[in-house]
Parts: structure tokens; sequence; C-alpha cells
């Protein structure tokens, strides 16, 4: 789950690390009052769920009350990446020296949280990984020391010279490591974290994501949550059981498994076809949730064609067959179904089938050139 | 032989009186596993399917001598009973369940370690060693003993596969499912070194997907260390970038973890890599000069 950079600054803040004045606003008005508070400079930016909003124009510095007033027009209301700005933040601007970056993350390899930071802040760390890697340096924690001080301290000499500076790393980075933990964060970035012209560490931007399997488990971070519109059908496609994320393409997928689900879709492309949407059903033969699936994918009018594809392991293959004909009997369909079921007792499961005028196919490769072949059909 | 999991797995099972705990202790015992005994705090006493249920790993260690067990408790319960296996002295896990908190895996990790215990999971759907015993969920039907070592980052795509491998006659020494998420127990590496000194495995399978890096890694493993030949898949090449595909590990994150690298990573060593699951029985024949 991801939040805002105002509202993880408002969590960094919470732990006494030091971030901007700022002010969030949700209108012109709002932001020519913000900006004469904090005094000029400032700094106008987008709050968006998206990254890349610097270069879709959603960051402005300001100078003046006109010049806000400007940026507030522009920046509200913009479309970055499909997503609407609707709040932007007002920031004090900052006179400094240089830019850290700083970020905390699960590493797969080690299985355990890793520290970064770079004296190169202020770009997308991204960039940085690809271009420079020896820039970043890599700090794994071990989970049942912590973020020591001594450890914390090692970070910080990795960066500073200047003792007060290594000092207040050392503060700054136990803390942010706290928020990491007590949060279940998947990421905690500060990006840049500026040396001012007091020689004073300060975070101008935030940025947290959060381990979805702990939400149950963090209620003030779940209140945070703001869905798009394409996360609202995920989401309630997850309350009914079913995993999906909608995609471009024409043909609807209907899967019992993520692996398969993935293959399936990798399959529809290899023969040139576009999947509309990632789709996993999970394993069993009740009706309600073919008939939950069907709906979610006829939701999407791009759909021309579906296909099916179930392997019956625990779940047998006749009992998926009667499931799929009673939830078939319940919705009318106008678009072409292309049926694979395969694995346990699928002789059964594809006489049944059979018997209701469904039609079927053995393999995926089959199903998925089956399916391409009536998209194309039905667009003439 | 084969890796794990075999005829002398003595088998607890954690949370026996769920729903799911009790649905696949019946399959185990259907399969032949030798299940010696279930866990649940406050049912000790009782018996689920002729299996004696006691309250703590500890008892059900003492009174059976299990040496493995399986985990179908909560998720938000399941980073403490693999713990608790682990002090018990069990020497292998498998946690089944799915949506474990990846700070907890963290948490749990260096205890593992300490205990020598090995984890599978979580997120898995168990592993199996075809005709001795089968740990999980897995649909026991659809697999044959035979030489083809497996692992596996997804479930039903892990079936697909061996549905492929059985019908044309591929059989498996042991099929694992490693489980999807970003941090877990046992890897591909571990299992490459255990598929390698298995002297009923000739060759290997390695089922990968989108996400991390351990495909990559998993083959500079092959290039240095097996000797067996191995054939590889990478499911979710289609996948769009920043979404979690089902799996909470399946996420591709600023132009890491593509499936093409994967596959690039894999055919620099000389992995050859199915373009379709159908394609793995022909790779493997030809492998095998069968």
């Amino acid at each position: 789950m991801k939040i805002h950079e105002y509202q993880a600054k408002e969590i960094l803040a919470r732990y006494e690390i030091p971030v901007t004045n700022e002010i969030l606003c949700y209108s012109v008005g709002e932001v020519q009052d913000a900006a004469q508070k904090l005094g000029f400079p400032a700094v106008v930016k987008a709050q968006v769920l998206t990254g890349g909003r610097g270069k879709a124009g959603g960051v402005k510095l300001v100078r003046n009350g006109e010049e806000a007033t400007a940026a507030a027009e522009k920046i509200l209301g913009m479309d970055i990446k499909g997503f609407i700005v609707e709040k932007v933040l007002v920031a004090q601007g900052v006179s400094f020296v240089s830019e850290i970056y700083a970020g905390l993350t699960i590493d797969r390899n080690t299985k355990s949280a890793v520290f970064m930071v770079s004296r190169e802040g202020g770009v997308e760390i991204e960039e940085v990984a690809k271009d420079n890697p020896e820039a970043i340096l890599k700090f794994a924690i071990d989970p049942d020391l912590g973020m020591a001080p001594f450890f914390a301290r090692k970070i910080a000499f990795a960066l500073f010279d200047d003792m007060n500076l290594v000092h207040q790393a050392t503060d700054l980075f136990q803390k942010l490591y706290k928020v990491f933990i007590d949060t279940d964060a998947s990421l905690v970035e500060i990006n840049p974290l500026v040396i001012t012209s007091e020689n004073q560490l300060l975070a101008l931007d935030g940025k947290m994501t959060f381990d979805d399997n702990a939400l149950f488990r963090q209620p003030e971070i779940l209140a945070l949550n703001e869905p798009s519109e394409d996360e609202k059908k995920e989401i309630d496609a997850k309350e009914k059981g079913l995993s999906y994320i909608r995609l471009d393409g024409s043909i609807g997928c209907m899967v019992n498994g993520a692996g398969l689900a993935m293959a399936t879709m990798d399959m529809i492309k290899l023969y040139g076809g576009e999947p509309a949407n990632f789709l996993d059903i999970g394993g069993s033969s009740n009706p309600q949730k073919v008939i939950d699936a069907m709906n979610l994918i006829l939701s999407d009018k791009n759909v021309k064609v579906i296909m099916i594809n179930i392997f019956g392991g625990i779940t047998r293959c006749d009992d998926v067959a009667k499931g799929l004909i009673a939830a078939l009997e319940q919705i009318k369909i106008q678009i072409p179904i292309v049926i694979r079921l395969s694995g346990t007792n699928s002789k059964e499961g594809l006489a049944i089938l059979k018997s209701a005028n469904l039609p079927t196919v053995e393999t995926m490769s089959e199903a998925a050139q089956k399916a391409i072949s009536l998209s194309v059909d039905f667009l003439r | 032989m084969s890796i794990l999991v075999n005829k002398n797995t003595k088998l607890l099972v954690q949370g026996i009186t769920g729903r799911d705990g009790s649905f696949h202790t019946k399959k185990m015992i259907e399969y032949g596993t030798n299940v010696v005994g279930g866990v649940s705090p406050g049912k000790s006493g009782q018996s689920v399917h002729g299996v004696p249920v006691f309250n703590t790993v500890a008892d059900a260690v003492k009174a059976t001598g299990a040496n493995t067990s399986v985990i179908f408790v909560p998720a938000p319960y399941a980073a403490d009973a693999v713990l608790e296996a682990a002090e018990a002295g069990i020497g292998l896990v498998i946690a089944i369940s799915e949506g474990v908190p990846t700070l907890d895996m963290v948490r749990i990790t260096p205890y593992l370690q300490k205990r020598g215990t090995k984890l599978v999971g979580a997120n898995c759907p168990g592993l199996i060693s075809p005709d001795e015993a089968m740990v999980g969920i897995l649909p026991g039907n659809i697999f044959l003993k035979g030489n083809i070592g497996l692992m596996s980052r997804s479930g039903t795509l892990t079936y697909e596969m061996v549905y492929q491998l059985t019908t044309n006659g591929l059989g498996q020494s042991t099929c694992v499912g490693i489980g999807g998420d970003p941090v877990a127990g046992l890897y591909y590496e571990e299992l490459l070194q255990m598929f390698e000194e298995d002297p009923e495995t000739d060759a290997i399978v390695l089922i990968g997907e989108i996400g991390g890096d351990a495909e990559e890694r998993a083959a500079q493993y092959i290039k240095e260390h097996i000797t067996k030949p191995v054939v590889g898949f990478i499911g979710g090449l289609t996948a769009p970038p920043g979404k979690r595909m089902g799996h909470a590990g399946a996420i591709i994150s600023s132009g890491t973890g593509t499936g093409a690298e994967k596959i690039a990573a894999f055919e620099a060593v000389g992995v050859q890599v199915a373009r379709q699951p159908s394609e793995i029985p022909e790779l493997l024949k030809k492998l095998l000069k069968i």
C-alpha cells in the first residue's frame, strides 16, 4: 500500500525526524494563503500516488504570490499518469548545500532489512542504481541487533566527516529504522535528505510503502489508504476471494492460481494477443465465485472473449465443470468463451462440459490461440 | 532417495483442528504420508482422522518422535508456529499459511539458522517425494515417481508442469513449492545443491517468476556448482511493472526483476528456458537422451 508524501512526512515528524514546514492545500486560495504564511520562496508539490511527478511538471518553485497562484492553477487538476491531482503540498523553500539519499527496504537475499544511503541524493535512486551502483552503500541489518547506535554511526561515518552531521545522522537513522519496523513498511525513503546552509539535516521529501500482509495489525496505516478506481475493483475482488488486476487487452482471463494466471497471460502474449486482466479465482469449484469472476471480467468493456484456464488439483475437474455450468446458467454472456480444463478427473470434466455444449480445448496453447482468433473474429 | 521428505518422515500438523489443517491431514494420510500427530493449543487429547492432538509442539515431539512439521495456522500466528517447531527440535518446517507479514519472516530467520531448522515457505503448496511422502496441499495423484527434481515459486503452475511431465512418462524424485513471498525459507540455491547430491535425481526443473533476483542468482549458482542438466521456466513475462501479481513477491519494481532479465541470465549459463509449459518434457528428454 502506498501513501502520499505529506502523510509519509507526518509519520516521520511523529518520530522527531526533521521535515520541512509545509501545509496541505486543496484549492488555489488555500495555496495562496499557505505560501504567504510560509514565506517565499516556497515549493508547490502535487500529491499523487505515483512517481515521476517532477518530470510531469507537478513540482514548482514559486518566488511570489503570483507564481504561487499560477502554480496552484496549473498543478491542481493535472493528470499525472492517470492520477488527477486533488491536493498539493506547499513547502517552505530551503537553501541547502548538499543532497543525500537514505532509505530502508527488505532484501530478499539476506532476508533482512537493508539500509541504503548515497551521497547522490535528489535524483531518482533507480537511475543511480543503474548508472553508478557503487554510489549506493547498502547495510543489511541483523534483526536481533536492530539499528544499534554503533551501526547507525557506522552508516553515518560512511557519509560524513563532520562530527556534528555524524551525530545528527546517527540519531536520524535510528529513528528511521524504528518507523520502518513500527509501521511494517516495505519501503521508507528520504530523498533528498539535505544538509541545510545552517548544517542541519532535513527531510525535503518522504516516501513510504507498506506490506499488504501486515495491514491487519496496522489500523492507523490502513486508514490512510486512498485506493484508485482500479484498486477499488481489486479490493472488491479480494473480498470475494479473487485476485484481480486490470490490464489493457481484450482477452478476459479466469484462472486458478497466481502462477498459472501469470503463465496464461504470457501464453496469450506469446501468440500475439493481449490479456485484459490477471484473475486468480483460487482453488474451489464454488459457482458463486465463478459468477463473481465473470461479472468482474465483463465489467471491462474491452473484453471480447473469455478464456477460462483451470487446473484441477485437489478440486477435481468434474466438480469445476459442474460449477462452471451452474454459473453460466445464471448469467447471460454475449461473448465467446474458451475453456481449458486439465488435471484430476479431466476426462469426466470435459465430458460434462461437452454435454452442456460448452466449447473446450485440451492445452493452454490451444486455448490461447483459439481465444485470440475469436477476439479477432468478434471485432470483424 | 529423494530430498527433504521420504518414508522416514514423521509429520506433525500444526493447526490440525482448523478447516484446512483437518482437510489436508486426511489427504496426506490417504497419500501414505506418516502423519504422527497434530498440534492445537487447548485441544490435547482429541484426535483428527485418527491422529492424536497435542497442546504444544514440544509435547507432540516427545510423544511421537516427529521430525517434520507442516503449518496451517492463520498468517498472523504462522511465524510463532514456525518458532515453536524450531524450538522443539523439528528439523524441517513447511509453512503453507498465506499472507504472513514480511517482517515476521525477517525476525524468525536468525533463530531458525541458530537451531539448524530448515523452512519451506511460507505461502507455498508444500512438497512431495512421490510414493514416499506428501506434505502440504499438493494433489498427490498427478505425481509419478522418477528422476526429475522440481522447484517452483508457484502452486498451480507447478501442477501444470508436473502434469506435463507425468503424462510424458517423466517421473519426479521430489517437487518443492518454495512459495511466492519476498522473504521465504529454502530457496533455489539450497535446493539445487540438494538435488545435485541426490543420487535419484538426474535432471532439475526450476520454475521461477518475476520479482527479485533469485533466478539470476540461481543461474550463477548453476554455473558454479551444478553438473546435472537444468531446465527453466519463468512466469509473468507480460506482467505490468509495479503491480503485485497475486504473489506478494511477484512485483517488478524499477526495472529489475523482469522476466526477460531472468531468461537472459539462465540462457547465459546454458540453462534452456521453455517458453511455454508444454515444452518442458521435450527439453528434458533431449537433455536426458531419452
